[in-house]
């Protein structure tokens, strides 16, 4: 699929069925994704039941300014992304290479202002087995909260950081012409999966940020 | 079962059900296996047989089978449940011994104090009912010959009843792989006569666990606080056990054994309303034997039961 | 090979270096690949069981410490489950098989096929090299806070492998679910699609929804164990039983991921040996797919003493029960389908019947253990290892060698020694119920499982067990050596040796690398035997 005429892999009997199987694949690959989400979704659940005290003061630690700012700049690239199909579908080229990396541009928005809450965690003292000294009744259960928090931020911030490379390749190969209307799999694919990172954070945000702060 | 007593009031049951599905599986195994042989030799290649013809009848064929074993299924589980639902319940009379599993011993403590390690004494026709809990990783109590079988967790109570029906002694293993010395990890229950058994706990006699529950309130100086003297602003703990608290976060809990032991080692998770979160956490300060005097002591302290020699 | 003898082209002669096969995209090769390594891992695991049989023969723990016990005990499960019977058949059979069986020349994405071999044998590396640290004695549970905080063996390394492991199942389900939804043949619509093909199809949903879960939870404990934090961990505030709901909402769906495809194994080897249509085909698929779905739903089962709520526990024990009644009817519908058959007793047929009794006695024991009152008695003893052994041993291990025998011909153009074969398969379901029916009746009589030293009265049992396992050591070291002897020697096959319907029998044997010359084209459901 990397010259400008759409290919077929040898064991595809055309670009209809290669087309179909790939995009069935990153919908199966999305399932598994959301049940890897799920288990730290179902942790937080369990120990937000048992310590509801703990997270609610916990979860005032985390950033809402920032933590909104880096939702608004996901649902954003989200949009830019949707517009680059939409060009590439339309048979444009320039403003799609432009929308697809602006889409990567903002991933890395997202990464950076992440890693300014990051650090002000740290300053702060609230990173579990790094720099933790929250103290008094609930420092143990809080402290249950940030390592939520961090696993599933990390894990979501990994997510973040792979589609930010997809969509790079993704520009690369818009701009050397490997897409054309009729035939755009690879780039349909990565945007099903730049949606699921955005959808992942749809439920991180509210949960780890707004919970709590009532 | 060939060498392994029915010593507990609801052995006999258990019995019944595990020979009752053992009949019942042994039919379906018969029947099954018969079919196949016959049908198995009947039409064996080589064999001149009639093998004309499909079947034209198999929705009714499959759904008989399908309902069939749905249906003895669903009468198994109701008689299961039933009698779970007894072996889960103790009665009210069951008098209560703790249990503390630990890498790789059992303590167990009789209501008037006397401790045990690794051996268990109780008495025939009295209901037990074992409260437990585990000092580091999960343990569990299983005593064979009484049908039971209960996980032992840190940080939690969980709880087992039996009423023992005949005196001898039997195997008690920990069930739950726990670490190196997992198989070395069990000991016996003696079922003694009631009058044998009154003997033993004569000869065994020291201060009652609530006793030694009084002596640990004053030695970990919870008395400093707690004590109506105290001039510290920390809860009252006269009649607390069995009361509603009401919690700093709007909850109310029912102060039970899981409770005390909690508000001991955790003390930050369920703070009681109107006060503010002082006291540390004694976790890492008090074995689990002691919380369980402690817990003793809480659950008598401000009744007429709280000094019992001299109230009776 | 005879120099004068002419070889057809097929994917056995279709390169000849090493690095023809590290880097195939060849389904059939890859299934090679997948055959040599687990069989590597299953006498590994089947050394550690040979061990564990000859310390307990006697009920003093006196030929190795405790220590080594447990972890030998740890060592056997965890690579019998995750390096053995997870991939056993789907990895094997199902790669082989899959595609010739829908008429593909592929699956649909033959490189990340390979990729899940290397995922594969990198698990693998991490397992074997925790072994030759000194091993892990968490059992293949990992039960904390034991494996969190309390183990100083390498829980780490171990945790890592299967984690690995884990997204090879995960991207092989990804991989056969999105085969069998566009790759199929022309006029191959999804009810004329083989048994064995369902199965892979129901097998991969639970791959792929299941997998993901063990693998965050192990990479939680790794968390835990780093950081000295307790998600699971009661001591820090943690919940120790949230780890085995998420650990057994993997785990036993990982069961069916050992046997569904060993069911879709048994159809095929049925109603070829019988030449006749499956009876009730169709109640065959809904039960395969009742048994994928309703097996996400009873990870409860597992949990009945641990401390569980009692009414979470009323509802998987009911869903426990529920979930039999596919496997019964699977049970009956084999049966019936012998009926006005035309019964050959070859090696597969003989491996077949053997699975369904053995499958039979696991699947009613499994019964006893679903009724609560029953299951506190019996859960933790020896009566739950011989249950799990009847499914897994007795069932997925005598399916997939079954298999193996039964498509031996097609995967390497050979027949093997059919005397011997049989004797092999016979042995081993005598060797096998020795070793395990033993184990029912310790675990009844109360004999705890996972116990390096034992009480005397459960001696005589245990000497029958250790017995047996002799018989079924010795019964799976003779097919290595008749398959050699076979790959050598064996006489050549023909297309369809057995003469037996399936798009797979219509191609030679060994097939050529694509498969199919031409692309077939399927008017008529599996199994369309002639009835006269």
């Amino acid at each position: 699929m990397n010259a400008s005429a759409p290919r077929t892999a040898e064991q595809f009997d055309d670009a209809a069925q290669q087309r179909d199987a790939a995009t069935l694949g990153m919908w199966a690959f999305l399932a598994t994704e959301v049940l890897f989400f799920g288990v730290l979704f179902a942790a937080y659940t369990v120990c937000r039941v048992l310590w509801p005290d703990a997270f609610a003061s916990a979860s005032r630690h985390t950033d809402l300014t920032l933590g909104g700012i880096e939702t608004g700049v996901l649902l954003t690239s989200s949009f830019t992304v949707a517009l680059a199909i939409r060009d590439v579908q339309l048979g444009g080229r320039r403003l799609a290479v432009f929308l697809l990396c602006s889409t990567a541009a903002l991933g890395v928005a997202f990464l950076v202002i992440h890693g300014l809450e990051y650090y002000d965690d740290y300053k702060a003292a609230v990173i579990p087995g790094i720099r933790y000294e929250e103290v008094g009744g609930l420092a143990s259960q809080q402290r249950l909260f940030f390592f939520l928090y961090y696993v599933t931020t990390a894990f979501h911030g990994l997510h973040v950081a792979i589609g930010v490379a997809l969509l790079l390749v993704m520009a690369v190969r818009t701009r050397q012409g490997d897409f054309c209307p009729e035939s755009h799999t690879s780039l349909e694919v990565t945007a099903l999966y730049w949606h699921l990172v955005d959808i992942v954070w749809i439920f991180v945000f509210p949960l780890y940020y707004q919970v709590g702060r009532a | 079962m060939t060498f392994l007593p029915e010593a507990s009031s609801f052995a006999g049951r258990v019995d019944g059900l595990f020979y009752a599905m053992l009949g019942l599986s042994t039919v379906v195994v018969l029947g099954v296996f018969t079919t196949m042989l016959v049908f198995a030799i009947r039409f064996r290649r080589g064999r001149h047989v009639d093998r004309s013809g499909e079947s034209h009848r198999e929705l009714g064929i499959e759904m008989v089978w399908t309902l069939v074993p749905f249906a003895m299924f669903l009468a198994i589980f109701v008689w299961s449940i039933r009698l779970w639902i007894v072996m889960r319940t103790p009665p009210a009379n069951a008098s209560t011994i703790h249990v503390v599993g630990k890498q790789w011993m059992w303590e167990f403590e009789h209501p008037d104090g006397q401790r045990e390690i690794d051996t268990l004494h109780v008495a025939t026709g009295q209901p037990i009912r074992l409260v437990m809990i585990s000092q580091d990783v999960i343990h569990d109590v299983s005593i064979p010959a009484f049908r039971v079988k209960q996980d032992v967790l840190p940080g939690r109570y969980t709880q087992l009843w039996f009423t023992p029906t005949r005196t001898g002694t039997y195997n008690l293993f920990c069930a739950e792989y726990c670490g190196t010395d997992h198989s070395r990890m069990g000991g016996v229950v003696v079922v003694q006569t009631p009058a044998g058994h009154a003997r033993w706990l004569a000869s065994h006699a020291s201060g009652s666990l609530a006793d030694q529950g009084r002596m640990l309130f004053t030695r970990f100086g919870c008395a400093g606080c707690h004590d109506a003297g105290s001039s510290v602003h920390a809860p009252r703990l006269d009649g607390l056990y069995g009361s509603t608290v009401p919690l700093a976060d709007g909850r109310q809990v029912l102060a039970d054994e899981r409770y005390l032991h909690d508000a001991i080692t955790l003390p930050g998770s369920e703070v009681a309303a109107g006060y503010a979160p002082l006291m540390p956490s004694y976790k890492d300060r008090i074995d689990e034997a002691d919380i369980l005097a402690l817990v003793a002591y809480l659950k008598v302290r401000g009744t007429d039961r709280e000094i019992p020699h001299a109230a009776r | 090979m005879q120099p004068a003898e002419h070889v057809p082209p097929s994917y056995l002669t279709d390169g000849n270096t090493l690095r023809s096969w590290l880097a195939t995209h060849d389904h059939k090769r890859i299934a090679i690949l997948y055959a040599v390594s687990i069989t590597f891992f299953f006498f590994l695991g089947g050394i550690a069981a040979a061990l564990m049989r000859l310390e307990l023969a006697t009920p003093a723990g006196d030929v190795m410490s405790a220590e080594t016990y447990n972890k030998t005990f740890t060592f056997h499960g965890v690579v019998m489950v995750w390096f053995f019977l997870i991939p056993s058949i789907p990895a094997t059979l199902g790669n082989f098989l899959l595609p010739m069986m829908i008429g593909a020349r592929d699956v649909a994405f033959p490189r990340l096929n390979l990729f899940s071999w290397y995922l594969y044998v990198t698990g693998g590396v991490f397992t074997v090299a925790c072994l030759l640290l000194g091993g892990v004695d968490t059992g293949w549970t990992f039960y904390t806070p034991f494996s969190t905080m309390f183990s100083n063996s390498h829980v780490m390394l171990t945790v890592v492998g299967v984690f690995v492991v884990g997204f090879s199942s995960i991207l092989t389900g990804l991989n056969f679910i999105v085969t069998i939804h566009t790759m199929r043949t022309t006029g191959m619509n999804w009810f004329r699609m083989p048994l064995f093909v369902w199965s892979m199809y129901g097998v991969s949903l639970v791959m792929m929804l299941a997998t993901p879960v063990l693998a965050m939870t192990l990479a939680l404990i790794a968390a835990e164990r780093l950081l000295g934090i307790g998600i699971f961990d009661p001591a820090l505030g943690g919940d120790p039983l949230l780890f085995q709901h998420f650990f057994w909402f993997y785990s036993h769906p990982a069961v069916y991921i050992m046997v569904l495809p060993a069911m879709g194994v048994v159809s095929e080897l049925i109603t070829a040996s019988v030449r006749r249509k499956i009876f009730g085909y169709h109640f065959m698929v809904y039960s395969i797919i009742g048994i994928a779905v309703i097996g996400f739903l009873v990870w409860g089962h597992h949990m009945f003493v641990a401390g569980q709520s009692m009414y979470a526990s009323i509802v998987f024990s009911i869903l426990s029960f529920i979930i039999a009644v596919p496997s019964a009817i699977k049970v009956f519908n084999w049966t019936a389908t012998l009926y006005k058959g035309d019964i050959a007793f070859g090696a597969p047929m003989i491996y077949a019947l053997g699975f369904v009794g053995l499958f039979m006695l696991g699947g009613l024991t499994g019964l006893f253990l679903a009724a609560t009152a029953l299951d506190v008695n019996l859960t933790d003893t020896y009566f739950v290892v011989a249950h799990f052994h009847y499914i897994m041993v007795g069932g997925a291990v005598m399916a997939y060698l079954g298999g193996i025998h039964f498509w031996w011909p097609k995967i390497t153009g050979r027949m093997y020694s059919e005397a011997w074969a049989r004797f092999a398969a016979i042995l081993m379901f005598l060797g096998f119920n020795l070793t395990f029916f033993p184990q029912f009746l310790a675990g009844a009589e109360g004999m705890p499982r996972r116990y390096h030293s034992y009480p005397s009265e459960y001696g005589l049992l245990n000497v029958l067990s250790s017995a047996g396992s002799v018989l079924l050591a010795a019964s799976y070291l003779l097919p290595i050596g008749y398959f050699l002897w076979s790959l050598r020697f064996g006489e050549r096959a023909s297309n369809d040796p057995w003469g037996v319907e399936g798009l797979e029998w219509t191609t030679p044997s060994p097939p050529p690398t694509h498969n199919f010359d031409v692309p077939p084209v399927v008017t008529d459901g599996p199994y369309a035997y002639k009835h006269p």
